[in-house]
């Protein structure tokens, strides 16, 4: 099965988050991107749908659970959210969603910014291998990989998804 | 390979990740630009409404302070807490050894109280790393300062000062001021320096404060303040250790200040654009000016700052390297058992 090219989904998202936040009568959302990957495809969506805004950046590496077992990454970004958290509605984008442990982790690090309106949930790609009960409200495309195999977002410009295979630990 | 094995310093796990800080001896630069990179996300976390990250959550983080101090104990606690560690404090000069209860015993208490990680201070030198060799060594031991020895959170705060203020290291002509003879900061200091890169560290003092073998740090030495600092672009003054120093090392302190104390005059010697840093507390008057302490190229409470940061980096960076220690041990005993 060949990876989908993001560049053929992220208008289909675009349209498809345009209409799930108009169903909940959201306005003016503010868009975070989950380091690295997320970033970029939250950057791409907002191009697609023709925003200029600041975009808030979250790097969750303080927030892992998995911290005391891999260690602490030496390169963690600094989270920077420029606009107030408290009663906003967020659009929280990451790149790859596959246990659901970054977006625990992204979801603990936004609450103690403020408590959020609401916050709708945006993957470019769903490895559909949940350990949490964490559901994305627009999703890329969903597909199931081999148990060896992890997918990573290559960009920022162009984005493109490329296969590869774990190394046996 | 046991935990003792001596191919592998005691600091480091045998992935090579930090386990404990004991000194920057031995340290590459690696793993110190990685102290300091770490402390650099961690400063954003301080400038947050909520500034605590979930790190060392359920873990217990002992002060243990043989000797006093109030500015690296209290951002040692806020540290351990800004990572939502459980933070005890113990004051031992004020307790226990006052009952005759020995180093190793009160450490053996305090490891029986399920303690994840310790923070020494203690007047002699090798304190902490005694402690992590002997008395416990599942537990990591983070060196708040021994002795004469080494203070080597206080040499990263200083090297991140300096890299935030001035970019890098290697093109930089750092002066470090006064009584090096008992100080423990300007030994890490000066080893840090050396181990990052920078081309021109110097020390200026009078004889009688200066340690003998001081080439070994790879620093050139001056006697004379005004000709040391021409050109620096730092300027490191340490606190002249009053309560350290029995008699016969300096006439007077008058004379001290005269001769080696930081005025705006003798700045001025220095790049314009140089910053004066000090580990504090600082004695006005006794090395530096006020107006110096005070003044536009001071970045003295800058770090404080970046020293709660710094230490955020080395609690969590030696937790990790300790919990992975004891899985990679645990492994190998029971593959032995197999």
């Amino acid at each position: 099965m060949t990876l989908p090219d993001p560049a053929v989904l992220l208008p289909r998202m675009a349209a498809e988050l345009t209409r799930h936040l108009q169903a909940h009568r959201i306005d003016t959302p503010r868009f975070v991107g989950i380091h690295t990957g997320g970033v970029w495809v939250a950057q791409a969506l907002l191009a697609a749908l023709g925003r200029e805004e600041p975009l808030g950046v979250l790097d969750v590496s303080f927030y892992r659970d998995d911290f005391t077992q891999s260690g602490l990454h030496p390169q963690v970004r600094p989270s920077a959210l420029p606009f107030e958290i408290e009663g906003q509605h967020l659009v929280l984008v990451d790149d790859v969603l596959m246990t659901g442990r970054t977006v625990r982790a992204a979801l603990n690090e936004l609450f103690d910014y403020g408590r959020p309106a609401s916050v709708t949930l945006v993957c470019l790609l769903d490895l559909d291998a949940r350990e949490l009960p964490i559901r994305p409200d627009v999703v890329g495309q969903t597909l199931s990989l081999a148990p060896d195999e992890r997918v990573k977002l290559l960009g920022p410009a162009p984005l493109a998804l490329e296969r590869q295979a774990l190394a046996s630990a | 390979m046991t935990p003792n094995d001596a191919k592998r310093p005691l600091q480091l796990n045998d992935q090579g990740q930090l386990r404990h800080f004991l000194s920057l001896d031995g340290l590459s630069r690696e793993l110190l630009t990685e102290i300091l990179d770490t402390a650099d996300s961690f400063l954003e976390v301080g400038t947050r409404a909520v500034k605590k990250v979930p790190l060392l959550r359920g873990k217990t983080v002992c002060n243990v302070f043989f000797e006093n101090s109030t500015r690296t104990r209290t951002t040692f606690e806020m540290a351990a807490q800004r990572l939502s560690a459980d933070v005890i404090t113990l004051n031992v000069s004020t307790s226990s050894t006052s009952k005759g209860e020995t180093l190793f015993d009160t450490l053996r208490n305090l490891e029986a109280m399920a303690a994840d990680m310790f923070v020494i201070r203690h007047a002699d030198s090798g304190a902490a790393h005694f402690i992590a060799e002997h008395v416990c060594p599942d537990v990591a031991v983070i060196n708040g300062g021994d002795g004469r020895h080494a203070h080597p959170t206080q040499g990263m705060l200083d090297m991140l000062t300096i890299r935030r203020h001035k970019g890098g290291f290697e093109n930089l002509s750092v002066a470090i001021v006064g009584d090096i003879l008992h100080s423990r900061v300007a030994r890490s200091d000066m080893l840090a320096l050396r181990t990052l890169g920078c081309p021109d560290i110097r020390v200026i003092g009078p004889k009688t404060l200066l340690p003998t073998g001081l080439e070994q740090y790879g620093v050139r030495v001056f006697h004379d303040l005004a000709e040391g600092l021409r050109d620096v672009d730092v300027v490191i003054m340490l606190r002249l250790q009053r309560e350290r120093m029995q008699g016969g090392l300096l006439p007077s302190q008058g004379e001290f200040y005269r001769l080696y104390g930081l005025s705006t005059a003798r700045l001025a010697l220095a790049r314009p654009d140089a910053i004066v840093m000090h580990p504090g507390p600082i004695n006005r008057g006794v090395e530096i000016e006020s107006a110096v302490a005070d003044g536009a190229q001071s970045v003295i409470l800058n770090q404080v700052t970046y020293g709660i940061a710094v230490r955020m980096a080395v609690l969590s960076m030696a937790m990790s390297g300790q919990t992975a220690q004891r899985q990679l041990t645990s492994e190998s005993v029971s593959e032995e058992q197999i």
